[in-house]
């Protein structure tokens, strides 16, 4: 080998040496020129690390199938009154599935045609004859079912990153995940509970009239009138201040919901100094709210949010500038939340949370203090056991191992991978098996020199002979970690990647960097003895 | 320095039946112990539940937590002390999700509230892992085994031989078994991480089980005279240096994860101390010995040429 190859080759490793530290150098300093730091990343610590919290939801796309289901068959129902097709019993059943009777073969031909001209997404799942009526199963398309339940969640996807957005999280992460779930990483949440429910919240607003002709204690007891609704609304009571549960007989048509909003916010009110929620309707909402308030003076219109009446109102007077309010006994924060989730809009379906996990910032910054100091410690050891072991060989290991590490951050920094926990573990695990390849190169050159060989013979017939066997070990452990960068969630997958990318430096740092080393030693300065 | 003189050729391969006899011994005990406790330990990622991390500022006991917990009726959640005494954490564990119980971590905080004094602690860490999400880990952790495994038998037959490759499945089976035993015998939390430290054992075992294979094949290829036992054996032997070498670096920095890397870092730096030391162990006396086994039943070629 010649000498020119050995500057070759140092030219190499001085170049990647260099790209890693140019990538590395801003998560270790912040004085740098701005244009080194304005294209370039510090590593990007994980919720494990930096604090924060991971949040995965799902979207119950049933749920928003079955309100489709709701919507079309009191369509259905309208249409076969409009156009006198006889019928009886029209409901929707558990799930999305609407039935109803038809008493002859002529209204069971009427009902087929409208279907088929109106209503293409429905389809009749299955008839019986019940007493000489026909009674028909009807279920929405599976096609359709999964045109909805896509929208469901990808609506869901953009309202929770509008929700996020305004609430002020710096660097969020909402991602979807497999078919109906949503991955979310707040980073620096403070107050998981307040996030979880600005997020979680359906914030679907009705207004609806209640229904004053009929006695609601006798709705109480059982005979719901048809066409209306229960629903309970809660009053703090000022003397014992206990939360008392009042109910609302309702209309169960809904005049107007928060889609018709255009603005919601925070104002407080002059007298108590309460907090409450202004509304602001758009001009079609602000249209259809005057002409339902002009229809219905001096009843009252209950303002429900998620099947929660928050007041019921007397229509005073017809409302025309397309204002309301939603008042209630909120907290200053409540208040400023309700108007984020009514200004991002109403989810379509309820969410669920899968799993949640919070880190505060205290033991992030605990994780990775002992994490450092564990990877300075078993640097430290490996480092003072080559150089016992191995002499001056040793010290060209040890600078290999500092090179791997460098290199490995400065990957991460690249990369813009993330740093968990895990990840750190990962680094430290390869500290002790990068220095594996080194051992398997020192151990063959012993053997060889024992057999008698000069230092360049022995040095040649080291590596060629190792080679092989590292590359076999490596690519295993490297099949491993992959598996597990497919399997992992979070943490786990900074492991895989910290484990992968140390892996291949340390082939590249134990093999290639070594032997020049060596090759500058035993050519150039032409030693005749291996410290080894 | 050396720590294994050269030319060193102690009979590993005739320690065969004692090692097969152990490791066997150690398997039953393993799967008896799964047996007896019902199955391993879940943590909350694969069984769900709950799991609040609380640092007090002031000493206390699990006692005094628990009766403060038992007005929010969590009275019989599992507390338990984390990390060193003097650190004043604690673990609370429910089986019950977020799902059964809505703001479960904000009922305990205020519960604690009334006997601590907002000051009095600090919720360092919430997770909460619905049951869904939990079966669902479960799965994906057994097949990450199953994948890693096949990937290895795969490659390994390509590098090598079969025989190899089935010899490494055994000894990787036994490692994961053997530590997964170790756990359940010490009654430790099973959790995502350790899966993570398994993977990473897998990795790590087979590592040092494909360089004394590679040794077996290159001394197969050079002596013809010798029987495979002796090979297997004086491969062993060339290569035992690097391996105490290599386990023991290993075993330093895994060691200072152990002690320095804190306490969640604490379960995962111990499987992979049990893991690396089992894993050692399986590479010189089950892997290798495993293809002579595998010989006696099914001879290669060459041999039946012979």
């Amino acid at each position: 080998m010649s000498d020119k190859n050995i500057k070759v080759r140092g030219i190499v490793t001085i170049v990647i040496v260099a790209v890693a530290l140019f990538f590395l150098m801003p998560s270790i300093t912040q004085k740098l020129p701005s244009v080194w730091k304005d294209n370039t990343d510090k590593i990007h610590l994980g919720l494990d690390l930096q604090g924060g919290m991971h949040l995965v939801m799902e979207v119950e796309t049933e749920k928003a199938v079955e309100s489709s289901m709701e919507r079309i068959s009191n369509d259905l129902k309208d249409l076969l009154m409009e156009k006198r097709v006889r019928f009886k019993r029209l409901s929707r059943e558990d799930g999305a599935v609407t039935t109803l009777e038809l008493p002859n073969k002529e209204a069971g031909a009427r009902f087929r045609k409208i279907l088929k001209d109106n209503f293409p997404n429905l389809d009749i799942k299955s008839s019986e004859i019940v007493n000489g009526s026909e009674k028909v199963y009807l279920k929405i398309r599976d096609k359709q079912v999964a045109a909805i339940e896509k929208f469901a969640v990808e609506q869901s996807l953009e309202t929770i990153r509008n929700r996020v957005d305004q609430f002020g999280v710096s660097e969020p992460e909402i991602i979807p995940q497999g078919k109906d779930r949503i991955l979310i990483q707040l980073p620096g949440v403070k107050d998981p509970q307040r996030a979880i429910n600005l997020i979680g919240k359906t914030a679907l607003l009705e207004f609806k009239l209640l229904d004053e002709e009929h006695s609601l204690d006798e709705a109480l007891k059982g005979n719901v009138p048809s066409g209306d609704i229960i629903a309970y609304g809660y009053r703090v009571e000022s003397e014992t201040g206990r939360r008392a549960k009042i109910p609302y007989l309702l209309k169960r048509k809904t005049l107007l919901t928060g889609e018709s909003l255009e603005d919601a916010k925070v104002s407080i009110s002059d007298r108590f100094g309460e907090a409450y929620v202004s509304l602001k309707f758009d001009s079609q909402g602000a249209k259809d709210f005057d002409r339902i308030t002009a229809a219905n003076v001096k009843k009252r219109l209950a303002i429900v949010l998620d099947g929660v009446v928050h007041s019921a109102p007397v229509i005073q007077e017809r409302i025309s500038g397309g204002n309301a309010q939603i008042t209630g006994s909120f907290t200053m924060n409540e208040a400023h939340d309700l108007a984020i989730v009514l200004r991002a809009g109403a989810l379509p379906a309820p969410v669920r949370i899968l799993e949640q996990r919070t880190v505060g910032p205290s033991l992030g910054q605990d994780s990775i203090d002992k994490g450092i100091l564990s990877i300075i410690v078993g640097s430290i050891l490996v480092i003072l056991f080559m150089v016992m072991y191995y002499n001056l060989s040793g010290i060209i290991a040890d600078i290999a191992l500092f090179l791997n590490i460098v290199l490995i951050l400065g990957a991460l920094a690249a990369f813009k991978a993330t740093l968990t926990l895990p990840g750190i573990a990962g680094i430290v695990l390869t500290i002790g098996m990068a220095v594996d390849a080194n051992v398997l190169i020192f151990e063959r050159i012993r053997e060889e020199l024992r057999l008698g060989k000069s230092p360049r013979a022995a040095i040649a017939g080291g590596y060629s002979k190792a080679l092989l066997t590292i590359v076999d070990a490596n690519v295993t452990t490297l099949i491993a970690a992959l598996v597990l960068f497919q399997f992992g969630t979070g943490p786990i997958k900074g492991f895989a990647v910290t484990l992968s990318i140390g892996i291949i430096c340390s082939m590249f740092t134990a093999i290639f960097v070594t032997r020049i080393i060596y090759d500058y030693f035993v050519w150039d300065r032409n030693i005749q003895r291996v410290a080894i | 320095m050396e720590i294994i003189k050269p030319g060193i050729n102690i009979d590993l391969v005739g320690k065969m039946k004692i090692a097969f006899t152990a490791s066997l011994f150690l398997i039953i005990i393993s799967i008896l112990s799964m047996a007896l406790h019902g199955g391993l330990n879940l943590g909350i990622d694969f069984a769900g539940g709950t799991l609040v991390q609380i640092k007090f500022s002031q000493e206390t006991d699990t006692n005094k937590i628990r009766n403060s917990l038992k007005t929010i009726g969590l009275g019989n959640s599992i507390i338990q002390r984390f990390g060193y005494h003097d650190n004043n954490e604690f673990l609370i564990k429910t089986e019950k999700s977020s799902s059964e119980l809505k703001g479960l971590s904000s009922k305990v905080e205020e519960a604690l509230n009334t006997s601590y004094g907002k000051e009095g602690f600090e919720v360092r860490r919430i997770e909460v892992v619905g049951p869904k999400v939990g079966k669902d880990l479960r799965e994906k952790g057994i097949l990450a085994m199953l994948y890693a495994m096949i990937g290895i038998l795969i490659y390994v037959t390509w590098r090598f031989e079969l025989r190899y490759a089935v010899g490494a499945i055994i000894a990787l089976t036994h490692d994961v078994l053997i530590t997964v035993g170790i756990f359940s015998l010490m009654d430790k939390e099973f959790t995502l991480p350790i899966v993570a430290a398994l993977l990473a054992i897998i990795g790590y075992s087979l590592n040092d089980t494909i360089v004394v294979y590679d040794r077996i094949r290159e001394n197969i290829k050079g002596v013809r005279k010798q029987s495979l036992k002796d090979i297997v054996n004086s491969s062993i032997n060339q290569v035992l240096s690097r391996t105490v070498l290599t386990s023991g670096t290993t075993l330093l920095v895994v060691l200072a994860l152990f002690f320095l890397g804190g306490a969640v870092i604490h379960d995962f730096a111990f499987a992979m101390l049990v893991g690396i030391t089992i894993g050692t162990y399986s590479s010189v006396f089950i892997a290798s010995p495993a293809i002579l086994v595998w010989e006696s039943i099914s001879p290669s070629k060459e041999k039946r040429r012979k």
